[in-house]
């Protein structure tokens, strides 16, 4: 029950995007199109998934044994460098109109600051290692919940008769905007 | 203290050599090979990620002319340079690249175009208004006169002449499309150079409202279209061309009383000579419009 609790604070309540706002740069840059933003999701729900997971053993087993707590930051680092890198391989071998529709963003989940929060928070609410992988869980799919979400509503923006002024990146940060003040409901449901 | 030292940089150290060797075995297991034409051919390319080839950009461009699902003179920025660099990276013969240049399709400039009332002094950008009034013109379709496209022009193509309308060289001409994007009335088209004729007008107003508005309006009467056996149809009160059909021979040009369907070389000459006129009796033309 924890565990589910956990996972649907990550999502929803405290979502990554619009109530952290943190992974804003993918959230705006790659939600033009739901076809491109669905899969930049999934891609940032493995990587985030890997984190929680290989950042909490180097965290438990190397870091806090040796007593060299100071070197998460630069560590966590090199943890989400070397997946990102991973998953930029292995999305060019299996689908190349994605990895082209992706672009730069994909190596720019390096520099995206949800996963190192992930890693962070993880840390600062001492989750258990089945706690952070549902923590992993819950803040990826909150975050493709939220970049399907935005690229739903961009799609239909495309056929809406926008004033030239606010086309593309004005309406796209107002629509965020409003996005994030509707999640902004559910906060304080779960405190987790 | 030394310890510490030694732990951090073996930590960080085994790290690194951890990771870096998983993405050496990722890397050999994963490698995906590349054409290396494609990158020659992205080379060639402008590189100005334009899309005026329909293609999400350069490299896609080149990715997919080294398919062979796009031909090589898709480029239309590029010009005929390009394709023969492309041909020779690729061994083909090359073909003859059609160059692709804006075509300004309305010629009511302010002497052919009627004024309002009031006079238009708000910013002069055509998007502001097209948003707010509609300019100082009568004419809901017509050129604003304001300048966006010369704005939009990143290749110096078009300026505005003494006449307020926008005029395209076709020489700096690149056919990118980003005054096409830029007009708020849709009068900008891309069109190959070699097409002579257009109907350079966007009215759809009703034949009466139409020469009210405007000297050089296309009224709808629909006699282009009637004599061009389909090379001319008409939507909504506008003759509008169809291209795979048309045969300029069959129009009848002077039947037109506006002009308004004429020869690309016509249309300016035409401009040219109201406005030699206007000056050899600039107070007839004054009576005239006090008339009207």
């Amino acid at each position: 029950m924890e565990l589910i609790l956990i996972f649907i604070s990550a999502a929803i309540v405290n979502n990554f995007v619009l109530a952290y706002f943190l992974g804003i740069c993918p959230f705006i840059g790659v939600s033009n199109k739901l076809s491109s933003a669905f899969p930049m999701g999934l891609a940032t729900t493995f990587v985030m998934l890997l984190t929680a997971i290989v950042t909490w053993l180097i965290y438990h087993l190397i870091l806090v044994p040796y007593d060299v707590v100071y070197l998460q930051y630069v560590s966590f680092i090199l943890v989400v460098a070397s997946l990102v890198q991973f998953v930029e391989m292995f999305i060019k071998k299996v689908s190349q109109p994605l990895y082209r529709a992706l672009g730069i963003f994909l190596p720019l989940i390096t520099t995206n600051c949800a996963i190192l929060g992930l890693a962070l928070f993880i840390v600062l609410k001492d989750y258990s290692f089945v706690q952070a992988i549902f923590y992993g869980l819950g803040a990826g799919a909150g975050f493709t919940l939220a970049i399907s979400i935005m690229a739903g509503i961009r799609e239909e923006l495309e056929l809406a008769n926008v004033p030239r002024a606010f086309q593309g990146a004005p309406i796209t940060l107002i629509v965020a905007g409003l996005l994030a003040l509707a999640f902004m409901g559910f906060a304080g449901m779960i405190s987790v | 203290m030394d310890l510490n030292f030694l732990i951090a940089i073996a930590t960080m150290g085994g790290l690194g050599f951890v990771f870096a060797g998983a993405l050496a075995i990722a890397d050999k297991k994963l490698r995906v090979e590349e054409d290396p034409k494609i990158a020659q051919v992205n080379d060639a390319l402008p590189g100005a990620n334009c899309g005026a080839c329909g293609k999400a950009g350069c490299y896609d461009f080149a990715v997919n002319v080294v398919n062979g699902s796009v031909p090589m003179n898709g480029c239309p920025v590029g010009g005929q340079d390009t394709v023969n660099d492309i041909a020779a990276i690729l061994g083909i013969e090359a073909g003859v690249a059609t160059k692709i240049v804006a075509r300004v399709l309305c010629r009511g400039g302010n002497i052919e175009a009627a004024q309002k009332m009031v006079e238009y002094r708000g910013p002069q950008s055509c998007a502001t208004m097209h948003l707010v009034s509609g300019g100082s013109k009568l004419c809901q379709y017509g050129c604003l006169g304001g300048g966006d496209c010369v704005d939009a022009c990143t290749f110096n193509a078009i300026h505005l002449n003494e006449n307020g309308l926008p005029e395209v060289i076709d020489d700096l001409c690149t056919g990118c499309g980003m005054c096409v994007t830029a007009c708020p009335r849709d009068i900008i088209e891309l069109h190959p150079a070699d097409r002579e004729v257009f109907v350079f007008c966007k009215s759809h107003d009703d034949p009466k409202t139409a020469k009210e508005v405007c000297d050089v309006a296309c009224t709808g009467c629909g006699i282009c279209a009637r004599k061009s056996d389909g090379g001319v149809i008409m939507e909504d009160g506008l003759a509008v061309i169809d291209w795979d059909n048309f045969d300029p021979d069959k129009i009848p040009f002077d039947k037109c009383k506006n002009s308004a369907i004429c020869f690309l070389k016509d249309a300016y000459k035409q401009h040219v000579e109201e406005e030699a006129a206007k000056e050899a009796a600039p107070a007839a033309e004054v009576t005239d419009e006090q008339k009207n």
